[in-house]
This record gives structure tokens, sequence and C-alpha cells, in this order.
């Protein structure tokens, strides 16, 4: 009797070790080097990294990013989820190529994508073939902002886009079909049908996603270095900068407490704003 | 977050790989060090350096912040694997308060084996014990495409190059050729500080410090900014010149020899190597020196001297010399059958050292763990002046500010070349 309570207790128990030491105590240390300087509580890394020259810049460039990147992946996705559902044969085949860029890191994300848009990549050889320019043209330099941003947001929607995907059509293969065909039967049209019945019953999906996808683009780093370096500052960057090159771990602290409460609030407004009631639920 | 737990992920990976060297520390040297990093140059300086040593070291790289990370964490956990020590003069005195074991027993072999006195005594690290031995020097050159040669201004002599003549040099590529040919290491993990450290802020202003913000710093700004217009913009990615240089992207270009030196053996015949380029008050130049310390509770002492004396001798400087591009710390005679690269990276050092009006610079004394921060005051003024185009005075009143905190924050006196100073150096 004893046993079988206190199994469920000991199958959990390597999970919580393990995430306890390797989440939690991090946690609470990254708080404690974030809050005190010279032996007491003090707000000075904050104050360091709120006057630093590229703190305003890297907030606003870390808040476009996935202002721009997250609403493109959504309606990629959905596009993307409702098509396959469409298909009738080689649907597996379809999905496993759209989901390839999961298996790729996002540091090796962020090179594949140097590769083709560097001085000497793969675009600049085709449109020099065409002849559409003279010469190398340097897309990912500091006097070209704009085609930068472009380059990033599309090796991010490359990247990342898959995740949102799976987690769709995971979502779409839990809505019962009758729902539609009854809809159809009464002369509904697809448009309606998308409207009315999928996108509803699609929301607890949809919430996952945002959640996931909005804390990850928060957390955006590897793929804007490869491809940007210094030129694009983002927060996690600055947090790495910090870190690594000025060596000032309190600096680096602040920047992850700021994009952890940055990610929080994220969550919160997304359980708020997408919130299902339980008899909604399909 | 994720960092964080990557961080702590890493040093735990390293305690255990350290626990496991640590049970064959007693017959091994375990050798970390900061140098010769990239894989090719590690498993020469193995097989060519090490490979000869008198007893068997293992040699393992850190990066510089990781270096620092892992010593100090040693010291605090009581439990020593490293015994040698090989970094650069600045990454070895944050280690001098807690971890380093000195070394004036090996003050008299160094002398013996020609080490010039002042050298040795930057070994000193301020301190009045030699807390490290010098073991091999580098500095920063220009390099070009001889094709760039041409473009030359015709009263300009590539060996006494001023500023002035550069940007002329580099606008006339620009006009003929339409490319912006120039370059420089500003990307996140090239040495462009150094450049303002050792080279620009001293040719113009005559100190890197006190004269952060004067009126000299002012115009040497202003010509900076002009020269940058003929800059290829992708500088601000480029770590390694070497590889913007093969890539053709830059015909001329500025770095540490170590980061040119596999575009010069590439192709030694397309490339000459001169100083940098002098300002009003003379050539500044920065010699980097790397040096060998003993740690604290090394478990295998005498091993770690044994190395010592290994890498000090002429035989082995010269090798490291002809194979890996880093200067004997001594007068060495180098054979003359070196590479062509590496031959080039000789004349640029020989030239830079011997030019007339050469200024040394040393690289930051007394700044210990902030010497990053201290890194950011330079690069966040080019960043505000050159690439964001902000009012000059302003930006450099502003920085300022910044450089103060450091250095009040560690006291730190002046070093050369400014002038010394009493207390913490001063920013006029």
């Amino acid at each position: 009797m004893t046993n079988s309570r206190l199994l469920p207790y000991l199958l959990v128990a390597p999970s919580v070790v393990f995430l306890g030491l390797l989440f939690v105590v991090p946690l609470v240390q990254t708080i404690v080097i974030a809050f005190t300087d010279q032996g007491g509580a003090s707000l000075a890394h904050f104050r360091k990294m709120a006057g630093d020259l590229n703190f305003g810049l890297s907030l606003r460039n870390t808040f476009l990013l996935v202002a721009v990147v997250i609403p493109l992946q959504i309606g990629l996705a959905l596009a993307m989820a409702v098509m396959l559902q469409k298909l009738e044969k080689g649907r597996d085949l379809v999905l496993w190529i759209w989901t390839i860029p999961l298996g790729v890191s996002d540091l090796a994300a962020g090179l594949v994508w140097l590769a083709i848009l560097q001085d000497r990549g793969y675009l600049n050889s085709a449109l020099f073939a065409l002849g559409l320019i003279d010469g190398p043209t340097n897309w990912l330099s500091y006097e070209n902002p704009t085609t930068l941003f472009i380059g990033i947001v599309l090796a991010e929607i490359w990247r990342a886009t898959a995740i949102v995907l799976v987690i769709l059509v995971a979502g779409f293969q839990l809505i019962p079909k009758e729902y539609n065909e009854a809809a159809e039967v009464f002369g509904a049209t697809g448009w309606t049908r998308f409207r009315k019945i999928t996108l509803p019953l699609l929301k607890p999906s949809l919430q996952s996603a945002l959640i996931l996808r909005t804390v990850l683009a928060f957390e955006v780093f590897a793929v804007v270095y490869a491809l940007g370096g210094r030129n694009y500052p983002v927060l996690v960057g600055e947090a790495y900068t910090w870190m690594r090159d000025s060596q000032n771990d309190g600096v680096a602290a602040a920047y992850a407490i700021l994009i952890m409460v940055i990610s929080l609030a994220a969550t919160l407004l997304y359980i708020r704003l997408l919130r299902t009631k339980p008899e909604t639920q399909a | 977050m994720k960092r964080h737990i990557v961080a702590t992920a890493l040093l735990a990976l390293a305690t255990s790989w350290g626990s496991i060297t640590g049970a064959r520390a007693q017959s091994d040297t375990l050798f970390l060090s900061t140098q010769l990093r990239p894989v090719d140059e590690t498993t020469l300086f193995r097989s060519l350096v090490l490979n000869a040593a008198p007893q068997k070291v293992t040699y393992a790289v850190e990066e510089p912040a990781a270096f620092t990370v892992r010593v100090e964490a040693e010291t605090k956990a009581g439990k020593r694997t490293v015994s040698l020590l090989g970094a650069l003069h600045g990454e070895i005195q944050p280690l001098v308060a807690t971890s380093l074991d000195p070394v004036d027993d090996l003050v008299a072999a160094a002398r013996a084996a020609g080490i010039p006195d002042n050298l040795i005594t930057l070994g000193k690290l301020g301190t009045e014990k030699q807390q490290y031995i010098p073991w091999m020097q580098a500095t920063y050159v220009m390099a070009a495409k001889k094709e760039a040669l041409q473009y030359l201004p015709a009263s300009a002599d590539l060996n006494a190059l001023t500023y002035a003549q550069l940007r002329e040099w580099a606008a006339n590529i620009q006009a003929k050729t339409g490319k912006r040919a120039l370059g420089f290491p500003a990307g996140p993990k090239g040495l462009m500080p150094r450049f303002f450290q050792g080279y620009l802020y001293p040719s113009f202003t005559g100190g890197v410090v006190s004269t952060f913000k004067s009126a000299e710093a002012e115009a040497m700004w202003a010509e900076f900014k002009a020269l940058w217009a003929h800059v290829n913009p992708g500088s601000t990615n480029y770590d390694f010149m070497q590889e913007a240089l093969l890539a053709g992207d830059v015909m001329i270009a500025f770095d540490h020899v170590a980061r040119l030196k596999d575009a010069l053996i590439a192709a030694p015949n397309d490339y000459v190597t001169f100083p940098a380029p002098a300002g009003p008050k003379g050539r500044g130049y920065m010699p980097v020196v790397a040096g060998l310390a003993i740690a604290k509770d090394a478990p295998n002492r005498p091993g770690a001297v044994a190395t010592i004396n290994h890498l000090l001798s002429a035989k082995t400087q010269t090798t490291v010399a002809a194979n890996l591009g880093f200067f004997p710390v001594m007068k060495a005679d180098l054979p003359p059958d070196l590479p062509g690269g590496i031959k080039l990276l000789v004349e640029g050092v020989a030239k830079t050292q011997g030019a007339k009006d050469a200024l040394v610079s040393l690289l930051p004394i007394g700044l210990g763990a902030k010497g990053g921060e201290f890194n950011k005051v330079y690069m966040d003024t080019f960043q505000r002046i050159v690439l964001r185009n902000e009012d000059i005075k302003t930006a450099l009143a502003a920085q300022a500010n910044a450089l103060k905190a450091i250095i009040e924050d560690t006291k730190a006196p002046c070093w050369s070349p400014d002038k010394a100073s009493s207390g913490p150096c001063p920013i006029q």
C-alpha cells in the first residue's frame, strides 16, 4: 500500500532534483548576483545596465524582433497546418521536410544564413550572376540596418516556425471532425468554418505555441550574433557581452533578470488574453 | 538564465574533467593556457615543443574568461589540478591575489636565458615578487596586398606612414576601384580595443587614460572618423583580419600578428607588412607579452619548473617563432629558412620596434578583473563617435565618466605611455 503511494513521488524525484539543481539553484544565484554589490544589497547593477550605451537599443531591437517575427510565424504555421490537413497523400513526408530546421541548433542556423547573406555568400553570387549587382554587397553591415533586420527575421522564421507548426498540427488533430462536417451540412463556407470552429478550438494550442515562441524569441541570441555581431544588439547578447567580454557578472545577471521578467509578463498576458473556459474546450 | 545554466553545466564538466586529469597529475604536468588556442596551433605546440619536454606535459587551452574562472574556482575549492599557467600579462594579473605561487627562484635562469631585465620586471605585475616568467612575445602590425601599393600616395614611405597618409591611400583605392579596402578587427571577438589603447591614442595624445578627453583626443577622433569613411563596413564583424584578407574583402589590414599569420602563410608573395601609422606624438605600438606562472599549491611544481626551463631554451623559442608566429622573449637568431609568411611577420615586427618614432604603450596594468570594462569604454566611444555620429566632445565626456569609475574602483596608477601618477591615474 505505502509502496504504491510512494511510487509516483519516487518516479518524479529524479527530474525534480535535476531541475532543482540545474535551474532553481542557478536562478537564486543569479538573483543574488544581480541585487548585491560589494557584499550589500544594491541596485547598482541595474543602474549600470540602464545607463549603458546599448540598453535602450537592445530593448527596442528585441521587442521589434518579437513583434515582427511572432505574428509572421503564427500566420505561416497556421497556413501550413491548414494546408497539411487537406493533403491526402504524403502528409508525413511534407511534415518531415517542414520540420527539418527543428533539428538544427540556433547557432548553426545563424551560420547557414550567414553563408547565404554574407559578402561572398550565395545570395550575392546569385544576384551577381543575374546582373543585378556589380560586386559583393554587404547586406549585414551597420550601414544597412534594414537588410540586416530582414536577414535576421528571415533566419528566425526559417529556424523556428516549425515548432509552432508542430504544436498547431497536434492541435488540429484534437478537433473532432464532426463539428466541421455538421457545419458543412448547414452550408458554412470554408472561411466561416475556419473562423468559427477551427480557430476557437485551436485556442489552447495557439496559446502554448505563442507562449513557447514568445519566450524563446525574447531569448533570441545565436542567430542575431552570427548574422549581426555587434551591429544588432539584443538583450541576451548584451548579457553575454557583459559576462564574457566585460567580465561583469552583476550587470549580466541584471540583464538575465530583466529577460526573465519580460518573458513572465508575456506568458501571463497570453494566459489572460487566450483564456479558454473549460466548457468550451473540445 | 539559459546562459547561466550552461555556464554552471560547463563548470561541472570542467571540474569533473579536472578530477580525471588530477588523478594523473603526479606524473604529468597540467599546463593550462589562453594562448595558441586554434586547434592547429595547439596540435603543433604539443607535437613540436611539448613532446620534446623532459617529462610529460598535458597542454589544455581555455578562453581567457573561462581560464580565470577555472583557476579561481580551483583556488576556492582548495583542489588544484593545474600546475603551469600560460597567459597574457593582463590575464595573469587578476590571479596574483589568490592563485599564484611566485617564481622568484626562476629569475636567475630567466636572466641566464637572455631575457632582458625590463621584460622580467614586467613579470612582477607591480608587486615585490616575480609572478610570471616571460614566455613569448607578439605585437600588432599592418599587412597589405602588393596590388594596393600602386595607390600609395607618392610622398608616403610605407614603413613610416602617418594616419593622414593611410587615409589618403585608402581614399585613392576607393576612388580607383570603388572598394573600401582598409579593414580593422572591430568584430565581437576582434582586438580593436587594443588598437585604440596601444596605437591611436598614444600616437595622437601621448597617453591612453590621462589624455582620454583632451583636445588632442577630440582632434584624433575627428581624424579617425574621416579615415573610417574609407574602411570596409564589414569591419564591425571582422574578428581575425586574415579571413578578410584571404576572402579579398580588404587589401590593407591592422591586426595581431597571430591573427594575420594564415593569410601571410597562404600567399607570402602577395603581401607586405609594415608598422602601424604615426600621429603627432609618435608611432604608438603595443608589445604583447605572454607569461608562464605557477599555480598556488600546484600538484607538480617541479614538473612546471622543468617545463618553464624547456620553454625558455633558445631552441624551443625559435621553434615557436618559426611555426607559430610568436617571437622569442630574448635575442635569438631566427633560422634563415623561415617560412615566407613568418618572415613577413618578423620583418613587420622588427620595423615596428625599430621605428625612430616608436612609442611603446603597455597593456593595461592594475585593472584586475575590470580589464574587460576598460576595453568597453574605448569600444563604446568608437561606436558613439564613429558609428553613431554623436558629438565628439559630448561622447568623450560621457565615456570619461565610465573610465573614471573604473580607474577609481581599481585605484590603478598610470602606466606607460601616460605619465606616472602617485594615486589613481587622473583623467585631465
